[in-house]
């Protein structure tokens, strides 16, 4: 199947090729490390326990500049939590709501049916609490950040070197602050150094620091343990489908190796008698 | 359509009483099932039929989204994320719309280069190749606005860059800029047309796709010899079961790759900033369209005014700007190759007896690799200058070497016919 081969060769190529048509996608920062997520690879998933603890630092820390506008209470169900648990979660949010008989709007507790309350009422009253910049919201933010998303193929022509994940940037950045810039760069008034932020200069403070949360689970709130969470919760954020999609793909692909082999065996039978 | 008898018969008085009024099915009996097929055709010929099952794909996936799908600059981002995270199994069609686009490309581009290779394009084929062409080009439009859609910031800026091209034509180029927008800047009027266009196009396609089958079966296939057929017994085989089996082979396959990247990579062929929703405050460092389109890309950047084809093509600047010149550049770099059946002089169609010329086709498709590499970057240093040299590289293959080598070339015997080919008889060369 000489044919077949080259055929292989030629598809394989065009899409290592067309990969991720983005050379700047890492910007101007440093390429970040590759981490070993969970959700990583064709069998991937999210650790849940690692999900509620990222849920714990996003409502605490996060939460207080960047909304989480597509992400209703509701989904939570997929971090393991149950009924009441949502329930109970979202109840103690207030949304507003209305306008109501007299025409009035009205605060009332969440239901899981609400989305996730911003902590600003719109991006001017974002920027002015801080410091000019918005907080951009977190929904998409590993599949904003990172080419290919989650892509179990990680070569381009762009990329000879592999590309960077969307949650390798994530965790890359929430760790990547440095007391002082380096000599010789100027860091604007308000900023913040950071290894892997396009350019450097950051708006936001460093977000995270060791026991910034305590987890309900016990385990210890170091650095590292908390941007790996919560990055995990913003992967989920961003791709709730992600354990759905991976696992029906391992079906659809074994079910359509299965058939192509039989279509296959049925060519060479009906081809048999051409000379 | 000519090409194919049939000695269709039924012993059904209904499918009898059809045939007397509408004889449909002696003529789908005809072009479907015994259409005589070259019998020697390899793996390269599946891909005609398997790009015509993606744009069965991309229509139905379309279809469905579209039914949850607001286009209005408000909600169309938000609509689109809806469909991923709310709608049942919204985030498959989505992928499934989305990664069909390249997928598309991907075989429609072999199917392209496989014609060049053996010739496919050559009498009495030239209408067949210039409905492949404009079908080409009809794709491009519907894959360009498909990508404003979801309103993401690539979304936006790329509509702002190439729409903004237009504006470069003397005379009414601002007028055509205007009337793409629906105002003066591309907004929600500009979203509205697209989605508009995006919905009519396929299928206008899938008209200039009948025209294509209609004037591919008035001469059949052509096959890897490039010769015609002579005895229809000894060279050809019906299309069913032979083809019917060998094209669902090849889709099975293809459909193996498509999924791998439907549900393990599925962003792999997008741009992450296509997830933040588009602001007409913010511009992204670097913008850059579709991988499928780089290639066009990198032409059209390569004219900047000390570009010395710009140079002389302008008389030193007088007759256009270089923008302009890289707008032309552009569509002339799809346009020329329907000149192409008149530019090749040779009589030989395959590549296989024509050593020079399988030498350039390949330089060729080089060419075009490194044109859409380049497209990719950011246009610095040396990258301008290979840009420049592979778009000269690009128009004096096309234009100087395949006229030339057609003339100069001594091609390699070729086989008396299909049939003999397959056992090794061959005539003096012509």
């Amino acid at each position: 199947m000489k044919m077949t081969k080259t055929l292989t060769a030629i598809a394989l190529g065009l899409g290592i090729l067309a990969g991720a048509g983005n050379a700047q996608a890492a910007g101007a920062g440093v390429k970040p490390p590759s981490q070993d997520w969970s959700f990583n690879g064709i069998f991937g998933t999210y650790d849940r326990a690692a999900l509620q603890r990222g849920f714990q630092v996003y409502r605490n820390v996060c939460a207080n500049c960047h909304s989480l506008d597509l992400i209703a209470f509701r989904n939570l169900g997929d971090l393991g939590y149950n009924e009441d648990e949502i329930k109970a979660i979202a109840s103690s949010y207030e949304v507003q709501d209305g306008p109501n008989e007299d025409g009035d709007m009205f605060s009332r507790p969440a239901t899981p049916a609400d989305r996730w309350p911003a902590p600003f009422p719109n991006s001017k009253a974002a920027a002015a609490a801080n410091g000019g910049a918005v907080p951009p919201d977190l929904s998409l933010i590993t599949k904003a950040r990172g080419a290919g998303g989650d892509s179990a193929l990680r070569v381009s022509l762009f990329h000879p070197g592999g590309f960077a994940l969307g949650a390798d940037y994530l965790h890359a950045l929430l760790t990547g602050y440095k007391e002082e810039a380096p000599a010789g760069f100027s860091l604007p008034d308000g900023k913040y150094y950071n290894e892997y932020f396009p350019g450097h200069a950051i708006s936001m403070a460093p977000p995270l620091y060791e026991g910034a949360v305590e987890y309900e689970d016990g385990t210890a709130a170091t650095t590292e343990q908390l941007s790996s969470d919560v990055t995990m919760f913003l992967a989920w954020a961003a791709e709730p489908e992600l354990e759905t999609r991976k696992q029906t793909g391992i079906k659809v692909i074994l079910f359509l190796i299965v058939l192509t082999a039989m279509l296959y065996a049925l060519k060479r039978k009906i081809w048999s008698d051409v000379h | 359509m000519s090409g194919g008898t049939s000695n269709f018969q039924s012993n059904s008085r209904i499918v009898n009483w059809i045939e007397h009024r509408l004889p449909i099915f002696s003529f789908m009996d005809a072009q479907m099932n015994q259409y005589p097929t070259p019998k020697n055709l390899n793996y390269f010929w599946n891909f005609g039929s398997l790009a015509g099952i993606v744009l069965v794909i991309m229509i139905v996936s379309g279809i469905t989204l579209a039914m949850s799908y607001t286009p209005h600059t408000e909600y169309a981002f938000t609509s689109v994320e809806r469909i991923m995270r709310d709608v049942n199994s919204g985030w498959l069609i989505r992928y499934i719309h989305m990664n069909g686009a390249s997928i598309f490309f991907i075989v429609v581009y072999i199917h392209i280069f496989r014609g060049l290779y053996y010739g496919s394009y050559k009498a009495p084929r030239e209408i067949l190749w210039m409905i492949g062409i404009f079908i080409l080009l009809a794709m491009m439009a519907t894959a360009f606005m498909g990508y404003v859609l979801p309103w993401g910031q690539m979304s936006f800026w790329g509509a702002t860059v190439i729409t903004n091209l237009f504006s470069a034509i003397p005379l009414v180029g601002d007028y055509i800029v205007q009337l793409l927008w629906g105002g003066f800047v591309v907004d929600n009027p500009t979203l509205n047309r697209f989605f508009s266009l995006h919905y009519l196009l396929p299928f206008v396609i899938v008209g200039l796709v009948f025209l294509h089958l209609w004037a591919l079966h008035m001469h059949h296939s052509n096959n890897p010899t490039g010769v015609e057929i002579k005895d229809e017994k000894q060279d050809t085989i019906p299309f069913h079961p032979y083809y019917t089996i060998k094209d669902l082979y090849g889709l099975g396959l293809m459909m193996i790759f498509f999924a791998f990247f439907i549900f393990f990579a599925p962003n792999y062929f997008g741009h992450p900033d296509n997830y933040i929703m588009a602001d007409p405050l913010v511009t992204p460092p670097h913008i850059v369209p579709e991988w499928y389109f780089l290639p066009f890309y990198a032409i059209l950047r390569a004219f900047t005014s000390d570009y010395w084809v710009y140079q002389v093509i302008s008389l030193g600047g007088t007759l256009m700007s270089a923008k302009l010149a890289g707008v032309i550049a552009m569509f002339a770099s799809i346009l020329v190759l329907l000149l192409l059946p008149w530019l090749d002089r040779s009589r030989v169609r395959s590549s296989k007896y024509r050593p020079l010329y399988r030498f350039f086709f390949w330089v060729f498709a080089i060419d075009c690799v490194i044109l859409g590499w380049v497209g990719g970057l950011p246009p610095e240093g040396v990258l301008v200058t290979i840009g420049q040299w592979s778009t000269f590289w690009y128009f004096f293959h096309i234009i100087i070497i395949v006229p030339v080598v057609g003339v100069l070339e001594r091609p390699k015997p070729l086989p008396d016919s299909i049939a003999a080919s397959v056992t090794g008889a061959t005539q003096a060369a012509e």
